[in-house]
């Protein structure tokens, strides 16, 4: 058997590659792509922990993350989509009409 | 040394039958892809009152080699621009998932026996089996979205967005329509759908998911026609209206992927309609009935004698050795299951099957030759509007008909 | 080396490559496809630990609904090979240090962590769909209606944001 670590590593590695992406990248649909590696992350861990612990209530819980990944994606698109007309750029460092 | 290769078959028998059976599968398939072809050109251009492919070989039945031939030894350009890793990615990709959903399909009931081992007929049988060719299918829409994408053209951009649009809207009333059959089965294996249509096999064709769930198959049925691009869903590739769609860039093998990629699933289609609708492999005469079991002769050995004396009267010398002898073959085989019963038994899962299969098969190809194209907003409002709500309405009746029957 | 032990470092490899070559690549739909291949990857390794409705639903869900919704954005937006601008330089100092620290500060939480999580998990019990659907619908049949609402919500939210305005479509 796979002992539980294992599978917590790579879910830290996965979420540490994903905020490396978050903070690298300037494209804003890259940026929504890396919160994307981050929920599987999570996603990884709790579904090895429900291993772990022979409790189903962690794989229910993924299903829910999945959904409401499902719903932030629709919306965040239609943000960028938005964003893409208002300033003719993906970049995300030209959405900086509030700085000071 | 004979005996340490003997156990070194014996360790990992699973390994290798499933290897020997892989390689079966894909080179049976791909034969078959080819056939379908022939098998099309000739159904609807008969549809049309006109003969098809009959030069190339008897009847037309070399045509697939030459064209496999064709596409083989065919320039292969790379337009200017395009986006080189998707542009070669995108036809593996349609292929693969094409071709890996056949894996999932089951053949045949019983388990026989080579070399002491029991060999199930179908590579593998899983838990979930249906949700995994659900998953299939999601993962095909970027086979024709990153083609159109990548091909940097005005036309498969469009063709590509309205072909993954359509087929995204579809995969919903497809896997709303056969929660009914779910239901009744308890259970996502296909072998399980089969098995519980086996336990009223007494009635033959009554026992059958299609009388329950006539509505659920209708609404499958219309939605894979959809899922698979095929007319009347085929606005995004028909060539009146688009060039020719998402693989206007794509030229020699590669769009021979696309093409074998399409016509795969409508293979996988026809059989998950076999499977899940009308029984699989169960015979529709009742079980009692065991005089049935030589039908596959009775329909070999005249259709054999038929090509036989067709072949004699054939116009090129070539016919005239060829048919004969296809024909021979034929009826030795339809007599061969009249004499040995073991082969009969085992044959009549795969035959019934099969029967099925080339049966929907022929709507699939009779709906090619009869109607027209949908217009692409007709599509997508047929699929939002029409379909799921009655997929849903049949997940409700059926839900609410089993609880009362208190299964 | 067992078996499961080999699939699991292969997934892993799989995952990780495609998570580096999320951030390696300058056009978006490779760092997409890239995206994709980690999804994939991880179904792989839920089929191994025994979710396998988690898997499927990963696959369907994720691999074949919201990925596809991002890769149609990718597309209609022609977005193209990032730029190379030079305006925050906090983010290429500070970057890949935060990150290490983030991961070593993981991995020291695990390494120290309870008796229980670092022994050997259970013999794989295969959760078959029927005890997880029971779960789904009689304990969490709450949440999960809500989850409807979210879904309308987003729904309407997302025609709402990308309509044209109404000016525009009488011209």
């Amino acid at each position: 058997m796979i002992p539980t670590n294992y599978y917590l590593f790579l879910s830290a590695i996965l979420f540490g590659l994903g905020v490396v992406a978050f903070i690298f990248r300037r494209n804003i649909i890259t940026i929504f792509m890396s919160i994307e590696l981050m929920l599987n992350a999570v996603n990884l861990a709790f579904v090895a922990f429900s291993q772990a612990w022979n409790h189903l209530s962690g794989q229910v819980f993924v299903l829910f993350v999945i959904v409401v990944a499902a719903a932030e994606a629709a919306v965040g698109l239609g943000i960028i989509i938005l964003i893409q007309r208002n300033r003719q750029s993906l970049n995300v460092e030209r959405v900086d009409l509030l700085k000071l | 040394m004979i005996d340490s290769l003997t156990q070194f078959l014996n360790e990992h028998w699973d390994v290798i039958i499933s290897l020997v059976k892989i390689a079966l599968i894909v080179f049976i398939v791909l034969t078959v892809n080819a056939y379908l072809t022939w098998f099309e050109r000739k159904v609807v251009a008969h549809m049309q009152s006109r003969w098809g492919p009959h030069r190339v070989g008897p009847h037309g039945l070399l045509q697939p080699a030459a064209d496999g031939l064709k596409f083989l030894l065919k320039e292969d350009p790379t337009p200017n621009g395009v986006d080189k890793f998707t542009y070669y990615l995108a036809p593996l990709m349609a292929l693969a998932l094409a071709l890996t959903s056949i894996a999932i399909i089951p053949f045949g009931p019983d388990p026989i026996v080579v070399f002491g081992h029991k060999v199930y007929l179908g590579i593998v049988d899983l838990n979930i089996g249906l949700l995994a060719l659900f998953a299939i299918t999601a993962l095909s829409v970027y086979g024709v979205a990153l083609a159109g994408w990548s091909s940097n053209s005005k036309y498969p951009l469009l063709g590509g967005l309205r072909s993954s649009a359509q087929m995204v809207s579809y995969e919903l009333a497809l896997t709303m329509s056969v929660v009914g059959v779910l239901l009744m089965a308890g259970s996502f294996s296909l072998r399980d759908i089969v098995n519980v249509q086996a336990l009223h096999a007494d009635r033959g064709i009554f026992g059958w998911n299609i009388f329950p769930q006539i509505l659920g198959f209708l609404c499958f049925f219309t939605a894979a026609v959809a899922e698979t691009n095929r007319v009347p869903f085929d606005l995004p590739e028909a060539e009146s209206e688009l060039v020719a769609g998402f693989h206007t860039e794509y030229s020699s093998f590669k769009f021979a992927m696309f093409f074998i990629a399409e016509y795969t699933s409508m293979i996988t289609v026809s059989a998950l309609c076999a499977i899940m609708f009308f029984g699989g492999w169960l015979s529709p005469f009742p079980t009692t009935w065991t005089f049935t079991h030589y039908l596959p002769s009775l329909i070999l050995i005249p259709f054999g004698l038929w090509v036989i004396w067709d072949g004699i009267r054939y116009e090129t010398i070539f016919g005239r050795i060829i048919l004969p002898g296809v024909g021979t073959v034929i009826t030795i085989i339809g007599a061969a299951l009249i004499a040995f019963p073991v082969i009969n038994e085992f044959i009549q899962g795969p035959f019934w099957l099969l029967s099925k299969i080339f049966v929907f098969l022929f709507i699939y190809v009779w709906m090619r030759g009869t109607l027209p194209r949908f217009r692409y907003d007709q599509l997508m409002s047929f699929g939002w509007k029409l379909l799921l709500p009655v997929s849903l309405a049949n997940v409700v009746i059926t839900a609410t008909i089993i609880m009362l029957r208190g299964h | 080396m067992n078996v499961p032990l080999i699939v699991f470092f292969a997934l892993a490899a799989i995952a990780v490559l495609g998570a580096v070559s999320l951030i390696w690549q300058k056009h978006p739909i490779h760092s997409a496809l890239s995206l994709i291949v980690v999804m994939v990857a991880l179904a792989g390794l839920y089929l191994l630990m025994g979710a396998e409705f988690v898997a499927a639903v990963q696959i369907i869900v994720y691999g074949g609904a919201i990925m596809v919704l991002f890769v149609f954005v990718i597309m209609l937006l022609n977005a193209g090979a990032e730029e190379r601008t030079s305006f925050s330089s906090l983010a290429k100092f500070a970057g890949v240090p935060l990150a290490a620290a983030l991961l070593c500060t993981l991995a020291a939480l695990m390494l120290t962590s309870h008796e229980q999580v670092q022994t050997a998990a259970q013999p794989g019990v295969t959760a078959p769909t029927k005890a997880l659907s029971a779960q789904l619908f009689q304990e969490f049949v709450y949440p999960f209606e809500l989850t409807s609402f979210l879904i309308l919500i987003a729904i309407i939210g997302a025609m709402v944001l990308a309509q044209r305005d109404r000016k525009e479509s009488h011209l």
